[in-house]
């Protein structure tokens, strides 16, 4: 297997030329190079070509291949600190290379959580000296994210939080959550949120409806989603916080988002590679590898999830990494760990919607880079002269058969398990360094 | 006779749910079961089917009947006849599911019989293990021989099964029993009605082609088999219905509420009873009561099932 580099500061400049540049940020597609020095974009077009680079340069051939902005997946579980059993820093950026992914946002649900400072900086200094790609800490909405105390939003964002959630946990209190926007504001920090009723999905390990049933499973109906959705909605209108719906299952909550952003709210929101591509009945004969938070629903909601992220009303899609050893996941339904792993698999994925017809390739890379980008104000994500050059070279067609042994997480537990997919990453790179040529 | 033997082919490996039994294996199963019932009421009642055989039960949920009418099955059939129960308690759950199953392989067993608390759980433990692995209950999942054994009662006594109303009265929502008898009489061609509380009604249960109804009166309405459920204790205090007694003025059976259904239906339960809370004495003493004769039929099911099974074992 291929182990992914460490990016360092690359002097040589670099350039990829006859790719097929594909800038999500415009939409538009030119065929043509990207020189880049010093890690960043000096010039691309179709006048980058091999008889103008400067003699020193490396010039890689893409042979018509896309060239596009390297993938910013806004939500992943990497591990660390307390849970190396599943993944590393390391095994989490090496899968992100390989799948495309230049920059993670790493979420907080770890142990100790990242709800000091310190484990921030942990975070940023264990990046650096093991990272494949770039991660960014998401720090704690609240302490301990116990949903009850705001956590020290300020103090976490100077420590380079970029963002703040509890992860999968769902604020239950009102209160807490209009103090927390209320106080997220005065820094202009990004508030994240898992909307779901815990108290309405409860025991439920599925979505409600006639396969739960016959399954014999407890189901967690779409309204539990969409409860919390429109609280939040209100709480924003109240407190004006920019808000991200980190992760939406449904076509209740889709008509929430439609009707907040018509409003002028500062809200986006995101969906999973899972819920684009996989509905309930993959669920089959009980396989906890798609058992998920929020659940797989029934295909007449992931066709809406599409359609809303071919219009643009989805601004995001994370891949919802989430790796489980074998043990948590060789258990009974109910008993079994949520989650699956993604970042290595969230790009082959998404272009099924493309090769579908559903999804215009832009659209598709824009969800996952330059929207991204917005929302968390970063400078990556778009293909423009200065722009970082966190670049990845693909075939969006080379067919295969996703062998599980050969991912890079620790973990395997993906729901896409001989799975034949479409689109192949073939080199990452970060801050102008190749992380991974495949 | 002598031995036990499927007249048609039987095909499963498994007997994990009525969900992929076509109606001519349910017939087949039900047919041997008639022939089970004859040993069983001979003095001698022993057969040779599963003579060397090795049939576990491995139950991680407690049940009295369900596993002395599997092990009296086994031994009727020859084989020799190991219980054991798990208690979930002292260990965490999942574990043992895994590590029993490997543990049990080990020893060979030629057939497996297992409850267990979880949906799906059975599922999991049978590709884990050589042997055949019949469900004798998984969560709120299935329970086939609990329907196949309600199927022989009804045959028996109404002469068929399709055409007949069947009214299902409960605790639908967390019952393997409904589900599977929803399966099995649907796919035996009776009309299934489900009738309780919607706190206790499944979503999406009237897609398993079930007619759902909300009062009994609508529910027994010339219904020619009257299945009750147990509904549990802990339930009837607030988190699905309000109190027991509220519980049986809507949903238990009493004469009253008999009397809205055909004037020869027949009344059922799968044990164990709430007297006077789900259904009166009166009723399941009564002349319409087939309760009794469930065991009986359960232990003659369990044979037909563990006979096809042995169809299938290695050498067999």
């Amino acid at each position: 297997m291929q182990t992914p580099s460490t990016p360092a500061i690359a002097h040589q400049p670099l350039a990829l030329i006859n790719g097929r540049l594909v800038d999500p940020a415009t939409g538009k597609e030119t065929r043509g190079g990207v020189l880049v020095v010093d890690g960043v974009i000096r010039d691309l077009g179709a006048a980058v070509v091999s008889a103008m680079l400067p003699s020193h340069a490396r010039a890689i051939d893409c042979a018509g291949d896309v060239v596009a902005p390297g993938l910013i997946d806004m939500c992943a579980f990497v591990g660390e600190p307390g849970a190396e059993h599943r993944e590393t820093i390391a095994t989490a950026t090496a899968a992100a290379a390989a799948g495309g992914v230049t920059t993670i946002l790493a979420r907080p649900d770890t142990n100790p959580p990242i709800d000091e400072p310190a484990v921030v900086d942990f975070l940023l200094r264990r990046a650096r000296d093991t990272g494949h790609v770039r991660v960014l800490p998401v720090a704690a909405l609240t302490k301990r994210l116990e949903g009850s105390e705001i956590a020290e939003i300020g103090l976490l964002q100077e420590a380079g939080a970029v963002a703040f959630s509890d992860a999968a946990k769902s604020l239950r209190n009102a209160q807490v959550m209009r103090r927390v926007m209320a106080y997220a504001r005065d820094f202009d920090a990004l508030v994240i949120h898992h909307a779901e009723d815990p108290d309405l999905a409860a025991e439920g390990v599925m979505n409600e409806g006639e396969l739960a049933t016959r399954l014999g499973l407890t189901g967690i109906p779409r309204e539990a989603e969409a409860i919390v959705l429109d609280r939040d909605i209100r709480l924003v209108a109240l407190t004006g916080t920019r808000y991200h719906a980190g992760l939406i299952s449904t076509k209740m909550s889709l008509d929430a988002i439609r009707a907040a952003k018509k409003a002028g709210l500062p809200i986006t929101c995101a969906t999973s590679i899972n819920h684009l591509t996989l509905n309930e009945n993959d669920i089959g004969d009980y396989r906890t590898f798609l058992k998920l938070a929020p659940p797989l629903r029934a295909e007449d909601e992931r066709r809406a999830l599409v359609t809303a992220l071919a219009e643009g009303l989805i601004d995001v899609i994370v891949s919802d990494h989430n790796p489980q050893d074998v043990d948590t996941k060789r258990l009974p339904f109910a008993e079994a760990e949520y989650g699956a792993i993604g970042l290595e698999t969230m790009l082959s994925a998404g272009l099924r919607l493309v090769h579908s017809g559903e999804v215009k390739l832009p659209r598709l890379l824009a969800a996952m880079s330059s929207c991204p980008a917005e929302i968390l104000g970063l400078p990556q994500g778009r293909l423009a002269v200065g722009a970082p050059a966190d670049l990845i070279r693909f075939d969006p067609d080379e067919p295969y058969v996703l062998d599980p042994t050969r991912l890079h997480s620790r973990s395997k537990n993906t729901p896409f398990d001989e799975a034949k997919m479409q689109g192949r990453v073939k080199l990452t790179m970060v801050a102008g360094q190749v992380v991974w040529e495949g | 006779m002598s031995d036990l033997r499927p007249i048609q082919k039987f095909r499963h490996r498994h007997l994990l749910g009525i969900e992929g039994l076509s109606a001519a294996d349910i017939v087949t199963l039900l047919d041997m079961a008639e022939d089970a019932i004859e040993v069983s009421r001979q003095i001698e009642k022993k057969r040779a089917t599963l003579r060397g055989r090795t049939l576990i039960n491995l139950f991680f949920e407690a049940s009295t009947r369900t596993q002395s009418s599997f092990e009296l099955a086994g031994k009727r059939l020859g084989a020799d006849v190991m219980n054991m129960s798990v208690a979930m308690s002292s260990v965490k759950k999942g574990e043992t599911l895994i590590d029993t199953a490997v543990t049990l392989n080990a020893m060979r067993p030629d057939i497996i019989v297992v409850r267990h608390a979880q949906a799906g759980a059975v599922h999991l433990l049978a590709k884990k293990i050589d042997c055949a692995v019949v469900n004798a209950g998984d969560g709120a999942h299935e329970h086939p021989t609990q329907a196949l054994l309600d199927a022989l009662t009804i045959r028996r006594n109404k002469g068929r099964i399709e055409g007949l109303t069947v009214t299902i009265c409960g605790d639908i929502l967390h019952s393997r029993v409904a589900r599977s008898n929803i399966l099995l009489l649907s796919t035996l061609g009776a009309h299934v009605r489900a009738v309780g509380p919607s706190t206790l009604m499944p979503v999406g249960i009237e897609r398993m082609g079930v007619e759902v109804c909300r009062d009994m009166k609508s529910a027994l309405k010339d219904a020619d088999i009257v299945m009750m459920l147990r509904l549990q204790r802990e339930r009837m205090s607030g988190a699905f219905v309000p109190s027991s007694r509220e519980y049986f003025r809507s949903f238990g059976l009493d004469a009253e509420k008999l009397g809205y259904a055909d004037k020869d239906a027949l009344v059922m339960h799968p044990g164990p009873m709430n007297r006077g809370v789900e259904i009166d004495s009166s009723i399941a003493d009564g002349p319409q009561s087939l309760i009794r004769e469930q065991v009986e039929m359960g232990v003659a099911v369990r044979m037909a099932v563990l006979a096809a099974l042995a169809e299938h074992l290695p050498n067999g």
